[in-house]
């Protein structure tokens, strides 16, 4: 297998992933203005109609690639998608977890089954329409993530997992961009995809209903009912299975109370949500496991960082203890509202709350 | 330049054929069912590629009615002949173009027995006639699989039928134009057939009618086609596929010998540069142009892919409307593990593949199939 590739030179042979939405279509774009030689790949990651990988979207792909003058393939990951990260992410709700499956599938998918197809095809390099940044070091030769540039787009969040040798391998072009931009360019290129509605975070969600989902691919899942406890283990309502919710969640509790209840916890095990009042969703301190060093390995000592702890948080200000066996203590510096479970927790860089130094994924808060 | 590999896809139009076409588009526009001089020389050109068809298969002329292409021939025969009670006997390995019209039918009614091939492809004469009942209406078995080139035992079967007398039917698509077809000798009721798979354009086809069966009109119109396909004929295609069968006819011993030697070369060349090949049929009773071969342990999807970006045309699987690949349902009839099926791929010749060609294609594969596995080794 060939070193991968850092030149963004002309002419090199690179892959594009293309969901048939309008951030590949543009960073398809931007590279074939470079002089690169791109393939476009749109990844079939389900066999059944879903956001990400209908048959529209993978056509959306296909035209954009025509009128780019590209080749384009369907590579068919479908199976490798429901072992993989379906199932884990069914599993993951019933242990009263919060998934990501973006993160697994950057790295499982598009920097891992597409990268090899990409190095079969004579390709170095995996391109995709995430609004992030790379910068290589010319000094130590190490691959550095950013924030993409549009702040309210930016999906650096989902990409901290990535090892050296996958961001090398890397490429990013509608980072330096903003939504705006992207669909200004995608107009100016008469792209049909330039004014389709962003996407869901989850593709095989189609509509919402996380809890369909589990239930299709755990059936006893459907089976299960609990109670709803307070903080002191009084029962104040059912419910149909934890993996109906996500801590902080304040919806849907269907209890009736005189004050607005969160809830706090989820104890698979118990079947029981424990709830109570927003105070009690503060952490001072949460834990973090299978933590990946952007730079390929734990600092030597605690590091002050800005830690965001869900795709739609401010990062805060925290101190970084790297433990044994990829984990992590986290300490805030401020208490930070509902910390998930199962959510991922990435470190940026204390000073521009920009560069991504890690992250790892959340086994508790700890109030 | 490219190498096309896929002439079981469909096939270059061959010169003689667009020429044949183009002087009839651009001179001869004339409707073959007008009474004056230019629809009586349109209907000349449209009975001289009957004749040319008929000649080729050994079958009378008027037995022939042109169709939009092979599936709309299929499509006519089965809606027509099978009614809900009906029984049909078929195989596990036709195409699309008939397993999906008779699992429609048999949602409504029809009761459909398919016979399994053995781990060749083929069929056994005796099991499908065994399957054969008192009410049975019909057999359908494909003359050649599209996917392995499978040659099945139809003019046993045809005997044992008509013996029984029950009608046969055979989808010979694949086999026209590869494979010797004399229903002089082999009385067959109904075949199919598509001037695409043999030089000839798409978009036309025809449905072989034999003796007098009640075939009812697929399209009402304008009573052509002897009743059957209402509709003005498409002249400049039915030309084509005239020609096509004149090429045919003149070329097909030929094409055996060349067909056969190219696909060989083909094989011994994979053989020397790779390991873990399986050839899927059996050579002996197969279209002679065909290689269906399985690569262990890697995807046949990506292979195709890269194929292509190396110039070379070959296909897995059927194609979806997406352009994902699904593991083939014939591989899997004749017992192949779906991870088998998908490490296979169709490697068809035809005319214009040389042997510098195949050496160029052995070779590109020595070096890829170990690329392929090695990124798909878990």
């Amino acid at each position: 297998m060939s070193l991968p590739n850092e030149s963004d030179g002309p002419n090199e042979r690179i892959v594009v992933a293309m969901s048939g939405g309008v951030d590949s279509s543009v960073a398809a774009a931007m590279l074939v203005e470079q002089g690169a030689d791109a393939i476009g790949v749109t990844m079939r990651l389900s066999e059944s109609e879903s956001r990400c990988c209908s048959l529209e979207d993978a056509d959306d792909a296909r035209r954009v690639s025509e009128s780019l003058g590209i080749k384009f393939y369907v590579a068919n990951y479908a199976d490798a998608f429901s072992s993989e990260v379906i199932d884990a992410f069914a599993d993951d709700y019933l242990a009263g977890r919060t998934p990501i499956p973006c993160i697994a599938c950057n790295k499982s998918f598009k920097f891992d089954h597409l990268l090899e197809r990409a190095r079969v095809f004579g390709a170095s390099r995996v391109a995709t329409g995430h609004y992030a940044r790379l910068k290589h070091d010319p000094d130590t030769g190490q691959a550095r993530l950013f924030r993409g540039v549009d702040r309210e787009k930016d999906q650096s969040y989902f990409l901290f997992s990535l090892s050296q040798e996958q961001l090398r391998a890397a490429s990013f072009p509608v980072g330096d961009l903003s939504k705006h931009q992207v669909r200004e360019r995608a107009r100016a290129l008469g792209m049909g995809t330039a004014d389709k509605p962003d996407s869901q975070e989850i593709c095989f969600v189609p509509d919402g209903d996380y809890a369909k989902v589990v239930e299709r691919i755990r059936p006893h899942a459907a089976r299960l009912r609990g109670d709803i406890v307070d903080e002191s283990g009084k029962v104040l309502g059912e419910h149909r299975g934890v993996h109906r919710f996500t801590v902080g969640q304040r919806h849907g509790l269907g209890i009736s109370a005189d004050r607005r209840l969160y809830v706090l916890r989820l104890d698979p095990r118990e079947q029981k949500v424990v709830v109570g009042d927003v105070d009690s969703l503060d952490c001072g301190e949460a834990r973090v496991e299978r933590v990946n060093w952007i730079a390929g390995a734990p600092p030597s000592e605690a590091i002050r960082v800005r830690v965001q702890v869900r795709h739609r948080h401010q990062a805060a200000l925290a101190r970084i203890v790297p433990g044994p066996n990829d984990t992590a203590a986290i300490a805030f510096e401020e208490p930070v509202r509902a910390v998930a479970p199962g959510q991922a927790a990435v470190f940026y860089d204390a000073a521009d709350d920009n560069e991504v130094i890690g992250g790892g994924w959340l086994l508790e808060g700890i109030p | 330049m490219r190498i096309y590999l896929d002439h079981n896809a469909t096939t270059p139009v061959r010169p003689s054929v667009a020429e044949a076409m183009s002087d009839v588009l651009r001179a001869e526009f004339g409707n073959p069912s007008s009474v004056y001089e230019e629809g009586a020389l349109a209907r000349a050109r449209v009975e001289a590629a009957r004749s040319e068809l008929a000649r080729l298969l050994a079958v009378e002329p008027r037995s022939i009615r042109w169709t939009g292409g092979a599936t709309e021939a299929n499509n006519t025969l089965l809606f027509g002949l099978l009614s809900p009670g009906d029984h049909i006997v078929t195989t596990e390995i036709e195409h699309p173009s008939v397993a999906a019209p008779l699992a429609l039918l048999e949602s409504r009614g029809v009761e459909v027995t398919r016979i399994a091939p053995d781990e060749t492809g083929c069929v056994a004469a005796e099991t499908v006639l065994g399957a054969v009942r008192s009410d049975t209406r019909l057999v359908s078995v494909i003359w050649a699989n599209n996917e392995t080139g499978s040659l099945q035992p139809v003019a046993d079967i045809v005997d044992g039928c008509r013996a029984r007398g029950v009608m046969t039917h055979s989808d010979a698509t694949q086999a026209v134009g590869k494979a010797v077809i004399d229903l002089a000798s082999v009385p067959l009721d109904f075949l199919s057939t598509s001037a695409h798979k043999l030089g000839g354009p798409k978009g036309v086809g025809a449905l072989i009618v034999r003796g007098d069966p009640k075939l009812p009109a697929y399209l009402h119109g304008g009573g052509q086609e002897y009743g059957l396909r209402g509709g003005t004929e498409n002249v400049a295609g039915i030309v084509g596929f005239g020609e096509a069968c004149v090429l045919a006819r003149e070329e097909l011993a030929d094409r055996l010998v060349r067909y056969g030697a190219l696909r060989d070369r083909l094989w011994a060349g994979l053989q020397k540069r790779i390991d873990g090949l399986r050839w899927n049929g059996d050579r002996d009773r197969q279209l002679l142009n065909t290689l269906n071969v399985e690569f262990e342990g890697l995807a046949g999807e990506v292979l195709v892919q890269a194929l292509d970006l190396e110039g070379i045309a070959v296909s897995a699987g059927a194609a979806c409307h997406s352009g994902s690949i699904e593991p083939s349902k014939i591989l899997l009839a004749m017992g192949r593990t779906p991870e088998q099926a998908r490490a296979s791929i169709r490697l068809s010749v035809g005319w214009g593949v040389d042997e510098d060609q195949v050496d160029r294609v052995a070779e590109v594969l020595g070096t890829l199939v170990p690329r392929v596995r090695a990124a798909e080794a878990p």
